[in-house]
Parts: structure tokens; sequence; C-alpha cells
């Protein structure tokens, strides 16, 4: 009861900054807008749904790393430590996930719209399409925040966010890419099934592999 | 009597990998086409793979014992171990990187297993940045066994499970529309295959013990010559 208590209460107050500050979510939405209007100028036209496959992820996986690398630098280190003596290690990994996940669904949506504008939908499924994007949002967001972390405890972090980041998320990408192909190339969902189940079990591991580790990092 | 201080697993792995050499170039093969004799990398490449994994498995358990202990003995050993698993994916990388080029023509294919090999060296590279990027040895330990355990679990996903969901594959016996599998492996091949694979795995072994010893010997040197 305590726990769900504290996640909520650390959520209300990363939704409460963020709405105060606006900066994260103003800032990573030009950042879309802009890399998506330059692709719409460099290929003037796609042809190929893959090629549109491929820069629907790049660009989401670039957004999601900015969005997400600021969790646990943003605050001073002395505030961490106030955080910590309030809440126990778990639900501040649990709030932080839980509040990256949301930002992550509101910000691909609002990418996913901007994406369609500009380039064209070749959608087959856009039902599947959607879910695929949704799980991939969620995947996003629940690594990015562990690495995020990991990577805050070392003095140059955001160049390590990529390079610890990049790795790991490539099982996740290459399943996404998998499953979207398949939205965009024809309407059925038998066949992505298994792939969306991966996707989610992939998903529930990482949650709770983070929420396993975290209370060893941030003790000094 | 030196000689007899060496464990007789060490004994064990020199005849294993001697006999492996020894009658992996001897032994009569089946003559498939496009691989003909080169089959016989088959007991040098894949066993690099079986090293590598097992050395990465050592050393992720060697992480969890850190974190359960704060030992530091365990955090030398979990880094040491990765990097002989690196070690083995090198070779692993050479050994399929020519053996790809006189069968399939390339050095470098898309295939479900290059990518997992591809990911595994960046991974683990990635880990060696990040101990690198840490000055304080407490902190260095905890930060980066944190990230093996994390990493090494996701990877494990990504090798043994994508590629049987991957549509096909180049390598024999992987994909889901396989046409060899290691169950049709020629008879006398798996008389050298299997000694092979744990020949290749106790020298793993036997370097991981040298290391450790070489690594705790040089942290004692330090703290000597610190004071």
């Amino acid at each position: 009861m305590t726990l769900l208590h504290e996640i909520k209460h650390l959520v209300i107050k990363d939704i409460r900054l963020e709405l105060k500050q606006k900066y994260a979510i103003n800032g990573i939405l030009l950042y879309i807008v802009s890399t998506i209007f330059l692709c719409s100028l460099a290929f003037e036209r796609i042809v190929m749904p893959v090629t549109w496959n491929a820069l629907f992820w790049v660009i989401l996986l670039f957004a999601a790393v900015n969005a997400v690398s600021k969790s646990f630098i943003q605050e001073s280190q002395g505030r961490q430590l106030y955080y910590y003596s309030l809440a126990s290690a778990h639900a501040i990994i649990l709030a932080k996930m839980i509040y990256n996940i949301l930002m992550m669904i509101v910000l691909s949506v609002l990418f996913f719209g901007v994406f369609i504008l500009f380039l064209g939908n070749y959608i087959e499924n856009q039902a599947l399409f959607f879910t695929t994007m949704l799980l991939g949002g969620i995947g996003f967001a629940a690594l990015f925040t562990m690495v995020s972390a990991i990577a805050s405890r070392t003095n140059n972090n955001f160049a390590l966010m990529a390079v610890l980041g990049f790795p790991i998320i490539l099982p996740l990408l290459v399943l996404l890419i998998k499953v979207s192909k398949s939205a965009l190339l024809d309407s059925g969902w038998s066949g992505a099934l298994p792939s969306l189940a991966a996707l989610s079990g992939l998903n529930i591991i990482i949650i709770v592999l983070s929420g396993l580790l975290f209370p060893y990092l941030w003790r000094d | 009597m030196d000689l007899f201080k060496v464990s007789f697993w060490k004994y064990l792995g020199i005849l294993l990998i001697l006999y492996t050499i020894l009658a992996g170039f001897l032994i009569p093969v089946p003559d498939l086409p496009i691989i003909h004799e080169s089959i016989r990398n088959l007991f040098f490449h894949v066993c690099m793979w079986f090293g590598m994994i097992f050395m990465f498995g050592t050393s992720m358990v060697y992480s969890i014992k850190y974190l359960s202990g704060f030992n530091e003995k365990h955090d030398i050993v979990a880094s040491e171990a990765s990097k002989t698993g690196i070690m083995f994916g090198i070779l692993g990388l050479v050994t399929g990187m020519t053996w790809a080029k006189n069968t399939w023509g390339a050095y470098w294919v898309n295939d479900p297993l290059l990518n997992g090999a591809a990911v595994t060296m960046l991974v683990y590279s990635a880990y060696m940045v990040l101990r690198n990027s840490l000055d304080e040895e407490h902190k260095r330990a905890k930060v980066s066994a944190v990230y093996n355990i994390f990493a090494f679990v996701i990877l494990i996903l990504f090798l043994f499970i994508l590629p049987k969901m991957a549509d096909a594959s180049l390598h024999p016996g992987k994909g889901k529309d396989a046409t060899m599998t290691v169950k049709e492996l020629d008879n006398t091949m798996r008389l050298v295959f299997y000694p092979a694979v744990v020949g290749w795995i106790i020298l793993g072994f036997w370097f991981l013990n040298l290391r450790v010893r070489m690594k705790v010997l040089e942290n004692h040197i330090n703290s000597l010559s610190g004071n």
C-alpha cells in the first residue's frame, strides 16, 4: 500500500514539474517535427514501405533517448538524496518508469500523426501498427529509464546513454520492425501474434529486472 | 615436482584440444555440397561461441555474487571473464567470416546468428566502456555488475529466442524451416565435436584463472606502491 502511495506521489511530482517547465515535451516535439520535416525534404517522396518503416523507428528511437535521458540527471544530487530518504528505491524507479511510459505514449501518438502528415500513410493494418507502436514506446521508456539510471552514476552520462542503451535496445527494435513490417504489408493479425506476445514478454522482463537491480545502483 | 601442481583438468584441456586439432584435420568427413572439406571448421568456429557463452555466463554469475556480498574478488572474476569472452567472440567472428567468405561468398551477410554475434560484441564493449568511465573501485564494481546482469538477460533472449522465430537462416539447423540439425550431424564428426566443445571451454576457464590471478597480483602491487 505504501509503495503504491509513494509511486503515485512521485509520478504526480514528475508530471507537475513537467507541466511547470514544459521543457521536455516541447523540446522533443520540436525535435520530432524538425527531423520529420528534414526527412520529407530529403526523400521528397518515399516509395518503399520498408524505408518508411525504418525511418519511423529510427526517429522514434532517437526521440526516446532524448526524452528519457534526463530522468536521473534533471534534478540535483541533493534533491535526489532527499527523495531517497522519503521513498523506497523500488518506488523511485517504478515511478520514473511509469512517468516515462506515459510521456512516451503521448509522444509516440503525436509523432505518429506528424509522421503520417508529412511522409504519407502506407499501413495496411492500422490497429496492429498502433499496438506495436504503443508496445515499442513502453519498451523504449522502460529500458532507457534503467540505462539512464546507470549512466547517471558516471561522469559523462550523455555519451554513455547511447553507448549502453543501443546494444540492448536492438532485440526490442528487431521485434518491433518485424511486427510493424507485417502491419505495413498485410492486414492479418494471426502472423504477428507470437511476436506481439514476445514484445509484451520482453517489456515485462525489462521492468521486473530494473525493479530488482535499481536498489543496488543508488546506494553508495 | 612443480609439474604436478597443475590441476588435472588443465591436462584434460590440453589433451582434448590436441585431439581436436589432430582428429579434426584427419578424420574422414562427409562430402557435402558447397562446404566440402571446410566442414572441419565446425570443430573450431562453433566451439568459440560455446566458449564465449560460458565466459559471459560466468561473468554474470559473478556479478550476481558481487551484488550479494560486495566481495572485490568477484568483481575481478566478472570483468576478466567478460574480457576472455570477448576474445572468444573475436575468434568466433574471424573463423566465421573466413568460412562465410568461402561458402556464402561474402564476409558478412544478414543472418539472425550474425546479428546476435554483433550485438553480443557491442554489449560487452559497452560494458568495458562503462567500467573505464568509472574511477572509484567500489562504485565501478557495483554499477558495472548491474549493467552486466541487465544486459546478459536481454542478450540471452535475443540469442536463443529470436533466431528460432526468424523465417530462415543460412546456418544449418537454425530458423523455422531448418534443413539440417545437430541431430543429423555425422557420427564420426560427433566423436570430435563434443570433446572439442569441452576442450575449448576448459581452455577458456584456464585463461580466466590466469587472468584473475594476474589481476589480483597487479592490484596487490598497486596497493603496495601506493603507500
